[in-house]
């Protein structure tokens, strides 16, 4: 019981975490109509910026800050350089690009911080594990991503449908022309919007960080996830996003957690330590496959035209 | 348009001829990596061709193309672990493994359409890549070393390297051949009329989803036997070739050399694999250059190598 308690809460907050970096893509993808690979490789430089900064300063909420900024400010770069030329083009182009900045991008991290991983060190106000129920404890740390996670997803709600950046956003993402016909500066708007999706996957690299070590290369499995994400939402959709999210996190987590016990009671044990990381691996993308087959634009179409 | 094709003509004809007497090339200046490099890029070369032809031609733009060439060479390893070292029996195995994978998500994939579709035979892969892992007796993560060559009696020896290098560059030729063949017919006008214009084929009365699954078996077979040429070449196969940036490196060999062209996959084989060997010679950090490099392909080099030749052509 202690245990679902406490993988409830992993999931939970692994779902929360890819919700962050799913919700950047999704945007760039409902929006801009770019398929982004390099949202991974900006999440990695978070989790890079967050330890050389928090090494740097020597103080946690300072290095995140500027490690945050740091990011933003790489995305809006990155979409002004290079991305922005790719708009309007076919999602092969796409594809070919960005795949060759996360070569890029591995190989600039590789030669800056070396091929080593590199740890970041939680403040120990963060290393506490607190009560929750009585008689369960679970860490501060995940706690807070879980809060941090909560109050940017809700944030990101409140921009998207309740402010005029918002709906400039969600006008661009059903009719280009006719917004820039409007008057609305949409270049602007669009290194906007990458440079808000690059501090999501940035956000939630940095958070990753102290639990996992900060490594090239970091970025791209998370990435497929993302992409699986975005996918099962409904591409464009927020809304889909979140739910995905935390569908695939939770389902991973306790995947990986309960699955290898319950196959052991209806397969041999050899048969079961056999199949069962397989197994757990590819729940996810069984979960895609499946919602794919009969719903083939995902759990919540956006911006049907 | 006569001088772009002219152009066009005479690169394929200089691959094809260099490839053929690659191996004399090595024995005279007795270079024996050149042949190595050579090996491994025919191999991916007739993996491109295959994801060409449903990419280019077929407009179905697989994302998990590199999960065949796992399954075929799979097929030969997991055979020959078992003590069958047999080509006879090996290699049909690996072929109708890969028919068979590929018409099973095939069949569902082509269920959806543009992203959906290239994300959903990314799962697929990916899944075929945990498989592999899991594979617990065939050595799981660390993969699976092949101690004997498919043994193909006294037809052909596969331990010889020049023999070797002929095999899969007949494999390449061949798998070309078919492809302009397919193009060229009837099934392959339909095949590419559905890329142009799904709605208005239907309306003709040509059952789309039919059409692009076989069409989609055939390349998935095709890159099948890549994976079991690629097996033999490495004498080892491990679940990192069905990688999804596997997949990745296949469609950009693709794109570099010309989508939709019959020889531009070869072409991008051999200027990818070449320029990774080289850059990896002249510096540890040979993606930094490559990554902008491939950025600028496509910022400014519409429809590949064979694309700019072209325009160059035509002045």
């Amino acid at each position: 019981m202690l245990l679902v308690v406490e993988q409830s809460l992993n999931g939970l907050q692994f779902g929360l975490l890819l919700f962050l970096l799913a919700a950047g893509l999704t945007l760039v993808f409902g929006i801009m109509d770019l398929v982004n690979l390099a949202h991974g490789s900006l999440y990695m430089m978070g989790a890079y910026f967050a330890a050389t900064f928090v090494a740097w300063s020597g103080n946690f909420i300072i290095g995140i800050l500027l490690a945050l900024g740091a990011t933003l400010l790489l995305g809006i770069v990155l979409e002004f350089v290079a991305l922005r030329h790719l708009y309007g083009r076919d999602h092969l182009d796409h594809v070919l690009a960005t795949f060759g900045l996360i070569l890029f991008f591995n190989d600039m991290v590789r030669l800056i911080w070396g091929p080593a991983g590199l740890a970041l060190p939680l403040p120990s106000w963060l290393t506490v594990p607190v009560q929750i129920v009585p008689g369960v404890f679970y860490p501060a740390y995940r706690l807070a991503i879980i809060a941090v996670a909560l109050a940017v997803a809700l944030m990101l709600y409140i921009l998207v449908m309740r402010t005029r950046i918002g709906m400039l956003i969600r006008a661009g993402a059903s009719n280009r022309e006719m917004i820039g016909a409007l008057g609305i500066n949409i270049k602007l708007l669009y290194t906007l919007v990458f440079g808000l999706g690059a501090a999501l996957a940035g956000l939630a690299g940095l958070m990753q960080a102290p639990i996992l070590t900060v490594q090239i290369g970091m970025g791209e499995n998370i990435l497929i996830l993302a992409f699986v994400i975005i996918v099962i939402g409904g591409i464009g959709s927020i809304r889909g996003a979140f739910v995905a999210a935390i569908l695939v996190g939770m389902i991973d987590t306790l995947g990986r957690a309960f699955l290898p016990d319950f196959l052991r009671h209806i397969l041999s044990s050899a048969a079961a330590s056999t199949a069962a990381p397989a197994l757990s691996s590819m729940l996810i993308y069984l979960l895609m496959a499946i919602v794919l087959v009969a719903r083939p634009e995902g759990l919540f179409p956006a911006n049907r035209r | 348009m006569s001088a772009s094709l002219n152009a066009r003509n005479g690169i394929a004809s200089l691959i094809v001829a260099g490839l053929l007497l690659l191996p004399l090339f090595s024995q005279l200046s007795g270079n024996v990596f050149v042949l190595t490099l050579f090996t491994r890029i025919v191999i991916f070369a007739l993996a491109a061709v295959s994801l060409n032809l449903i990419m280019g031609y077929g407009g179905m733009m697989s994302f998990g193309h590199a999960a065949y060439l796992g399954i075929g060479g799979y097929a030969v390893g997991i055979l020959a672990a078992e003590g069958i070292g047999s080509g006879f029996v090996q290699w049909p195995v690996a072929l109708l493994s890969s028919a068979l994978f590929a018409l099973v998500i095939g069949a569902l994939s082509l269920r959806t359409r543009g992203v959906y579709f290239i994300m959903i035979t990314l799962a697929f892969a990916q899944m075929a890549y945990y498989v592999a892992s899991g594979l617990s007796r065939y050595g799981g993560d660390d993969g699976l070393t092949i101690y004997k060559r498919s043994n193909f009696g006294a037809l052909i020896n596969l331990s010889s390297r020049v023999q070797f290098y002929y095999l899969c560059l007949a494999c390449l030729f061949g798998g070309i051949y078919l492809v302009w063949r397919i193009v060229n017919s009837r099934f392959g006008m339909v095949v590419q009329g559905l890329r142009s214009n799904e709605r208005r084929m239907e309306a003709i009365g040509f059952p789309a989803t039919r059409y692009r699954l076989v069409c989609f078996v055939i390349a998935g077979t095709m890159c099948g036997l890549a994976g079991a040429l690629l097996a033999n070449n490495t004498d080892f196969i491990s679940p990192a070739v069905m990688y999804w940036t596997r997949s990745g490196d296949l469609m950009v060999m693709v794109i570099l050399g010309g989508m939709g062209s019959l020889f531009g996959p070869v072409l991008g084989a051999i200027v990818y694999l070449v320029l990774e060997e080289f850059l990896s010679q002249v510096t540890e950090y040979w993606a930094l250059i490559m990554g902008p490099l491939l950025l600028l392909i496509v910022l400014f080099g519409r429809g590949g190598i064979f694309g700019i030749v072209g325009r160059l052509a035509r002045g």
